[in-house]
Order: structure tokens, then C-alpha cells, then sequence
């Protein structure tokens, strides 16, 4: 406990320090205040624009090939516009770039949009905001956790301009397909690049994640307990360190990949006949790539669901007015996601060739984490009964996620289980799965904290009633684009197929993917309201009070103005835990954590 | 005609810049926040979210009744029957949980939509009902995991049948090779360094066990009601063995064997003349016709399920399941290794 105060009050002492001087010549340059700045905050919007910017993309790559998809051999001249007479002649996507387009769309709302984005925006501004911090605990790694982000964002998106076309393995990029170029053009320099710009990717995210995780540990202010912490906070603790444990996994998985690649090294190759000659490659195995693939890609999913979850939880009791339900229950349900996601990475590889012993230890691992992930959902639930509900476009996003969290996730049940699994691995069903439960619950939950947090962001609000649209629109047509993919996967249709034109037995589909297509197109369409309600009300939006939500938390006891430190005078004291909302006998029904206990009040919901 | 388009756009722009003067203009007259939720924002958002949930509903059992007859019909496997039983008490215990539960929040949200006057009840936890749903989720998962293991250590176990048929799937980029042990029911052993025109799957031209070996591309036929036991190699990169009427699957991996085993239950005729099969064909032969194609019969077929490269969603083989005499017609015409290798 000493040693914490000590760092503490040093920390403090620096920073204030810093303080004096930025009053002494008040104009900080261009450079560093808005692109080598080392703010949280700055940092914070940077990986947010970078992210809406990456999103865009990704998505409007999912809509060449959903069309791809719904009206195989089409002419679109948009698509020929968009990719020139190489790829799409007349306007037809060509069989190479249909995969690359998968593979990267996949690559970028995974690493750059739900990784890179949610954890960079939200960890940034909330870890040191709601934990009473003036900054980081080092607002250099922090910058440079942006600029590898940045680096590397830039590095993958230039592959899309080389002249084979970029990496198009599918973004699990499984060995021999992304190790030997014969095997595809996307094998070539475009494979190269993917493993660069993941590498420096993996760079910026173990920066940011001992960042934070060094931080909430050191930092928190006077009376801010680790059971005091706002659900977020938690989150994103949690996040990072499975970001820690785990990435580096994925930099030795990629390392022995350059190698092979490279080097003449034998780790994932054997037995290879390809481009008219055997290679020289002996011993190695595809399998040993997808163990450590896996390692990584596991936690991945919850790298990108953690954060999601942890903002909905505050908005969900901030907006429900009830303080959130079973908050311990909630921490100890995180805690259980994030320890089982090290050991369940085998369910991706029941199919195989892994020994079906090793397989059904992980059937048990995985069904296990079925209970905290009920648990979180049922708590979701119980907060909203018997409340006083704020739709704001943030809790309209909110519940969304629990609802993708409650539809994708049931079916997670099925794919765990390996003798399912043998009839659906790999099908659209699958497909269906992971976009329902991951891509929809992150990135609502996404919005949910850009909505709620946007008056912390820029200082300014957002449109409410385009936000409305934007939700309707969004839930509609995400659920249209993959809730019937669920009956392609019950019909066999395997996923990564160009077109599913070529086998008779898929004919009478045509209906069900042209629904996903034109749900896609308009979802997509949708967005350009959230675009324009974004970056309209950075700048002109309405100025936003101190604290528009009634919230407990810290971060909205500063004023509305980006102060270097956050706080103009001393740091806030905690005296209660996040979620006194409606708390009987008061005044008001939210009593901010910088509220004082009454005599004889206890705290933290009657713990 | 680029210029109009882009005269068109700019002039957008502006109109659309005009108006949003306006829209700031008249707000400033306005006492209320445009942000600020009033109490017919949540009534109305409310009464939304009751709406959606009934639209949602109705959009599952749409779904449901319209396109859960083009599912793969019912397994043509011994075990692919157990993996249905299991499938349907999953699906029927999934859905019922994604209804009900997704029935509390959005009546939840529905019922509780906030007004000025309201006040919500202060309920932090509940132990007893933590606990609930935390054992009741628990116990419902180990009759899951009891009976999905134990079908999978049935599936995945090593045939013990002395009648089996060993087929091995051979993958490359982008076709198979389905190859037969022949008379001495073993298969001969491959080499990749001796792959060549004539010898496509790389067999050891020095392995006497190999000669009778019996090579087939496009379509190959199996017995029906006898263990199949395939082993699956590839040439190149990792490919799948996916036989959906089956409820098979595994990868073909470079360097290694991989096994699956199955025995099948229906002949290829058989499954022509079943009910459910003459539906979904007859509902693919509407789907031919309006593309202009060629009416076709039912046939099982093997199909790549990993990413394999440009031609992975055309790399197929027809499977014929037929009783045990004309499968051994059938096979007795077909050419072993060494006598094409001869020629």
C-alpha cells in the first residue's frame, strides 16, 4: 500500500508540474497537440477516426462481395470503378480478388476496426478518466501505441495497390496456402505485407495494453478501489491482459511463417508438391500454425467482445437508472471468459486432423464458458426490469448487443460441440455465428460508446433523432444480412465460395443470399447517417453540458474542455462505488463516486 | 456526362449545406435541447422496441417455414442419424432460450421506458437468482457435453469392422482422387518426389502394394451399409473433405493421414426417390429453370470445405452409394494403377 501512495503522489507531483508549464506558454504546436500528442485523449480520437476511416473500407469491401454473392457473374460498374479492369473486368469480380476482399475485410474489422479501434478509443479516454488519472502512465508508449497502429493500418492498405493483389488466405491465413506463392497470387508480396503490418500491429497493441493495465493498476485515485472500478474499467483490464498473454503468441506464429516463407525453414510445410515441383520443405506441420494461430485467435474474440461488454454494462445501468445488476457477478464473470478463452483455442480445429481426444477436452472447456456469458446476459436483463429507461441512441445500442450477444451466442453452443461441428465447420453457419455474436455485439457496442461518450470526445453532442434512425436501420438490416445465413450453413453451403452457382444443390438458395445482399447494401447505406451525424457534430454539434447522462462516474465531474491533466485542480476523491442510480433516500436518482457516505450508508450496493 | 454527375454532387452539397443552416438557425430558437430525451422519445422508443421484437419473431418463423425444408436432407449415415437426434435437441433448446430471453429484454425495455416521474427501483443483487442462473445454464450443459462426447468418441474412433472399405481422398488444387486398396485391400505407399503426369497422387512405383491400387476422378462409388474408411492426403495446401448428407468432415492436410469413417445407409437411387430429396429437387430444378439451366437428379457429393486457393468453390466429386453387387461391377471395370501405368 505505501509503495502505491509513493507513485501515486509522484505521479501526481509530475504532472502538475507538467501543468504549471502549459500555462507558462499556452500555445502548444500544431505537431503536438494533434499529431504527436501524447494526450490520452488526442490519442483516443486518433484511433477512433483511424478506425471509422478502416471501417468504412472494410465495409464497403464486404458489400463487392456480398453482391458477388447474391448475383454471381453481374456486371456492376461501381465494382469496376472501385477495382479497375484488373480485378472486376466489366465489372465482374475476379475469383482471386473475391478472396482477398474476404481475407481483408476480415483482417481489418477484427485487428484495425474491433481490436485497435474499440480498445485504442475507449481505453484511452475512459481508463484514465474514470480511474481519476491524469494521463497514461506513459503518454510516450501511448503515442507510440497509435503510430504503430497508424504504421500499420498504412502498410495493410497498401497491399490493396500492389500488382497481385493483397493476402487472400482468409484472415486465419493458414499455412500452405500463405506460405508457398505458387499457391495464390494473394501468397506473393501481398502476404508479405499482411505479416508486416500485423507484426507492428501486434507492437502498437502490447504498448497500449501494458499501458493500461500499468495504469489502472498505479494510478487510481484516493478511494478508488479495484471494486469501486465502473464495469468498463474492468473490461478493459481484462482485455489488455489477454492482449498481453496472447499477441505475442501470434508474433512467434507469424515469425516462423516469414521464415518458412523466406529462410527455407520446414515449421508448417511438408510433403509438398506445388507449381509443377516438389519443395524441398520436410517435417513440418500445418497443424503446429493453427495451434498457434488459435493461441491468439481465441482471446481474440474476447479482446474484441470485453470492451464492448464493459461499455454496455455502464450505459445500460446509466440510462436504465438502476445501479447495474449483480456488479460483482459481472467482474467475476469476466475474469472466467478471460481465463477460459486461453484454454478453448482447440474448437476452432476439431476438423482438423487433431487427435479427437484433445478435441473433446475442448468440447468441455468451451460449453463451459456458456455460464459466465449467461450469467452477463441474464444481469443485462435484470437491469433493465423495474427501471426508469433513457433511450438514448447509446442505450438504444446497447440492448441491441445484448440481443446479438443472446441470438449469436446460442448457436456458439452448437459449434462447440464437435460432433455438431462436423456438419457445420467451416459452413455459413458458422459465418452466421461469429458475425451475429462478435462483429454485431462489438461493434454496437461501438456505437453505444461513441453515442454516450461523443459529449467527452469532442465536447459536443450528437444528433439524437438521426441517432434513432441510425439504430433502427442498423439492427434491422444487420440481423437481415446474417440471421438467414444460419439456413445456408443448415444447407451445406461452405463458406469463402466465390460463388455457390457451381453445384446444383445450392441452387435454390439464390433467394436467401439476395436477402443477406440487399440487407447488407442498405445496413451499409445506413452508416453514411452515422458519418454524417459524427463528423457533422464534431464540428458543429451542439455544445454538450458537463454531464448530459446524470452519471456517477469521474470522467464526467471535469469541465467540457480538453484540459492537459484533466482536472483543473486537485484529483477527484472516491467515496462510493459507480452505480448509485435511484439509490433510496436520495434527492437525486444518481449520487456521483465523488459523494461523501452518509453516516450509516453502506456502500457498493449493500456489500 | 462525369461533369453533370459531378455538377450534380456539388450542388448537393450546397443545397445540403443551405439546409442545415436553417435547421441550426431555427434551433437556436428553440428552449429544449435538441439532445435531451423527452418523455414521447422513450414511449416512443419503447413501444420501437416492442415492435421490433414482434417483427424479429415473425422474421425468425418466416424464415424457419420458407427455407427449413432446403436444409441437407436427414443423414444418409449410421452415425450421421445420431448427429441429427443430437442437432435437432440442440436447435429446439437454443431457440427456445434465444426467444425467451430475447422476449425479457426488449418487454423489459418495452415496459419500463422511462418517464419524468419515474423512479427506478434500487436492486443491486440477488444472490438466489444468481445462482439460478448460473446452475440452471451448468446442468443444461452437461447433458449437452455427456451426449455430444459420447457420440464423438463413437465417430472418431479407429474401425474395427473386418469387412470395411478403405477409400483414400487425395486433394490437389482444385480436383480429388479417390484411391482404392484393390484386391489385397491395402493401400500402396505414396512419395510426393515421385509425382508426375502419369502418377498424379504421387505413388511409390516400388511398392508392390500399389499396383492393384485403383485410381478415379469426377465420381467414385462406395457400397452401401458397409464401413467406409477414408484416409485423406494432400498434394499442396490444406483442403476439406466435406460430405454434408453424410454429416462427414475433415481436413486434408499436407504431411499427414487423416481419417474419417462412416457407413452409408441409402443408395443413390434411394435418396432419388425420398420425399424430402424429390422437394428440395424439385425446388432446385425451379431455381434451374428460371436460370435457363438443364433439369438434374439428386447425387451426394464431396465438396472442398477450406480455402484452397482461386478455385476452391469448384472443387467437387459426385459420390454414388449403390448396393454391394453393383459397386463390385463396378469396381472390377475399373483399371489398377498398374496397368495404366503400362500403357
Amino acid at each position: 500500500m505505501a509503495t502505491h501512495t509513493h507513485t501515486q503522489t509522484e505521479h501526481e507531483h509530475m504532472v502538475h508540474h507538467d501543468h504549471v508549464h502549459h500555462h507558462d506558454d499556452h500555445e502548444e504546436s500544431f505537431v503536438s497537440k494533434y499529431i504527436f500528442s501524447m494526450d490520452h485523449k488526442m490519442i483516443s480520437r486518433q484511433f477512433l477516426i483511424t478506425a471509422v476511416v478502416m471501417a468504412v473500407i472494410a465495409m464497403t469491401m464486404s458489400v463487392i462481395f456480398r453482391m458477388q454473392l447474391a448475383w454471381p457473374g453481374e456486371k456492376f460498374a461501381f465494382v469496376n470503378a472501385l477495382l479497375g479492369d484488373k480485378w472486376a473486368k466489366d465489372g465482374i469480380l475476379d475469383p482471386n480478388m473475391y478472396l482477398a476482399l474476404v481475407t481483408i475485410h476480415g483482417t481489418i474489422m477484427v485487428f484495425f476496426v474491433l481490436t485497435g479501434g474499440l480498445s485504442g478509443t475507449f481505453s484511452n479516454l475512459l481508463i484514465p478518466y474514470q480511474i481519476g488519472a491524469r494521463d497514461m502512465a506513459s503518454g510516450f508508449l501511448n503515442m507510440l501505441s497509435y503510430w504503430f497502429f497508424f504504421l500499420s493500418s498504412v502498410i495493410m492498405l497498401s497491399s490493396l495497390f500492389i500488382d497481385d493483389g493483397p493476402a487472400s488466405g482468409g484472415w486465419t491465413i493458414y499455412p500452405p496456402l500463405s506460405a508457398v506463392p505458387e499457391a495464390m497470387p494473394g501468397s506473393k508480396l501481398g502476404m508479405t505485407l499482411w505479416l508486416i503490418s500485423m507484426t507492428i500491429f501486434v507492437v502498437s497493441s502490447l504498448l497500449g495494453s501494458l499501458n493500461y493495465i500499468i495504469t489502472i493498476i498505479n494510478l487510481r485515485t484516493k478511494g478508488m478501489k479495484m471494486t469501486r472500478m465502473p464495469l468498463t474499467v474492468w473490461a478493459f483490464l481484462i482485455t489488455a491482459i489477454l492482449g498481453v498473454l496472447s499477441f505475442p503468441v501470434l508474433v512467434s506464429c507469424v515469425l516462423l511463417l516469414i521464415m518458412d516463407r523466406g529462410f527455407g525453414t520446414s515449421f508448417y510445410l511438408s510433403d509438398i508438391y506445388i507449381g509443377g515441383r516438389p519443395l524441398d520443405n520436410i517435417g513440418g506441420s500445418p497443424i503446429l500454425f493453427e495451434h498457434l494461430f488459435w493461441f491468439l485467435g481465441h482471446p481474440e474474440v474476447y479482446i474484441v467482445l470485453l470492451p464492448a461488454l464493459g461499455i454496455t454494462s455502464e450505459i445500460i445501468a446509466t440510462n436504465s437508472r438502476k445501479p447495474i445488476f449483480g456488479y460483482r457477478a459481472m467482474i467475476g464473470s469476466m475474469l472466467a471468459i478471460g481465463f477460459l478463452s486461453f484454454i478453448v483455442w482447440g474448437h476452432h480445429m476439431y476438423m482438423t486432423g487433431m487427435n479427437p481426444f484433445l478435441g473433446s477436452v475442448f468440447v468441455f472447456t468451451t460449453l463451459l464458458i456458456a455460464i459466465p456469458s449467461a450469467v452477463k446476459a441474464f444481469n443485462y436483463i435484470t437491469t433493465l426490469w423495474k427501471g426508469n429507461v433513457q433511450f438514448t441512441p447509446a442505450m438504444l445500442f446497447s440492448i441491441g448487443l445484448v440481443s446479438s450477444f443472446i441470438t449469436g451466442g446460442v448457436t456458439g453452443i452448437i459449434l462447440a460441440d464437435s460432433t455438431l461441428d462436423i456438419n457445420v465447420h467451416d459452413t455459413y453457419f458458422v459465418v452466421a455465428h461469429f458475425h451475429i455474436v462478435m462483429g454485431l455485439s462489438a461493434i454496437f457496442g461501438m456505437f453505444a460508446g461513441v453515442y454516450h461518450w461523443f459529449p467527452k470526445l469532442f465536447l459536443r453532442m450528437m444528433n439524437k433523432k438521426l441517432g434513432f434512425v441510425h439504430f433502427w436501420f442498423t439492427l434491422v438490416c444487420a440481423y437481415g444480412t446474417f440471421f438467414p445465413q444460419h439456413f445456408l450453413g443448415m444447407a451445406g453451403v461452405p463458406r469463402r465460395y466465390y460463388t455457390n452457382s457451381n453445384f446444383p444443390m445450392f441452387d435454390n438458395l439464390v433467394d436467401i443470399n439476395e436477402i443477406c445482399t440487399i440487407s447488407a447494401i442498405l445496413g451499409a447505406l445506413a452508416q453514411g447517417i452515422f458519418l454524417f451525424n459524427f463528423f457533422y457534430s464534431i464540428f458543429r454539434g451542439e455544445k454538450a453540458p458537463q454531464n448530459p447522462w446524470n452519471s456517477t462516474t469521474l470522467e464526467w465531474t471535469t469541465p467540457m474542455a480538453n484540459i492537459h491533466g484533466n482536472w483543473p485542480g486537485a484529483l477527484p476523491v472516491v467515496h462510493r462505488w459507480s452505480y448509485d442510480y435511484s439509490k433510496p433516500g436520495k434527492s437525486t436518482d444518481f449520487v456521483p463516486q465523488t459523494v461523501p457516505l452518509e453516516e450509516g450508508e453502506v456502500d457498493g450496493g449493500g456489500h | 456526362m462525369k461533369l453533370l454527375v459531378l455538377l450534380a454532387i456539388v450542388l448537393l452539397i450546397i443545397a445540403g449545406h443551405q439546409l442545415l443552416r436553417i435547421i441550426e438557425l431555427s434551433r437556436g430558437l428553440k428552449k429544449t435541447k435538441e439532445w435531451e430525451l423527452t418523455d414521447s422519445d422513450n414511449d416512443r422508443m419503447g413501444k420501437a422496441m416492442l415492435v421490433f421484437m414482434v417483427l424479429f419473431f415473425a422474421f425468425f418463423f418466416w424464415q424457419v417455414a420458407r427455407w427449413n425444408d432446403r436444409s441437407l436432407p436427414a443423414a444418409a449415415s449410421e452415425h450421421g442419424l445420431k448427429i441429427d437426434l443430437l442437432w435437432d435437441a440442440n436447435i429446439y433448446l437454443v431457440t427456445f432460450i434465444f426467444l425467451v430471453t430475447n422476449f425479457f429484454l426488449f418487454w423489459f425495455a418495452y415496459k419500463y421506458r422511462g418517464h419524468a416521474k419515474a423512479k427506478a427501483v434500487y436492486f443491486p443483487h440477488n444472490n438466489k437468482l444468481e445462482m439460478a442462473w448460473t446452475i440452471i445454464p451448468a446442468s443444461a450443459l452437461a447433458f449437452i457435453i455427456i451426449f455430444g462426447l459420447k457420440y464423438w468418441n463413437e465417430i472418431t474412433s479407429v474401425s474395427e469392422d473386418p469387412n470395411k472399405v478403405l477409400v483414400e481422398l487425395y486433394a490437389k488444387q482444385f480436383d480429388w482422387t479417390a484411391r482404392y486398396a484393390g484386391k489385397d485391400g491395402k493401400l500402396g505407399t505414396t512419395d510426393f518426389r515421385q509425382i508426375s503426369g502419369s502418377n498424379s497422387v504421387g505413388m511409390d512405383t516400388a511398392d508392390v502394394l500399389g499396383s492393384d491400387d485403383i485410381l478415379v476422378k469426377n465420381e467414385f462409388h462406395i457400397p452401401v451399409n458397409k464401413e467406409i474408411v477414408f484416409e485423406m492426403r494432400s498434394r499442396d495446401v490444406i483442403h476439406s473433405a466435406y460430405m454434408p448428407h453424410f454429416r462427414a468432415q475433415m481436413n486434408c492436410v499436407p504431411g499427414m493421414v487423416t481419417f474419417f469413417k462412416f457407413k452409408p445407409i441409402k443408395t443413390t437411387a434411394e435418396m432419388r426417390n425420398d420425399p424430402y430429396v424429390k422437394q428440395l429437387m424439385a425446388g432446385i430444378n425451379a431455381q434451374r429453370k428460371i436460370n435457363g439451366e438443364e433439369p438434374v437428379e439428386f447425387d451426394y457429393t464431396l465438396l472442398c470445405n477450406k480455402i484452397c486457393g482461386s478455385s476452391h468453390y469448384a472443387m467437387a466429386m459426385t459420390i454414388i452409394v449403390e448396393s454391394e453387387a453393383d459397386y463390385n461391377n463396378w469396381i472390377a471395370k475399373q483399371k489398377t494403377f498398374k496397368t495404366v501405368a503400362q500403357k
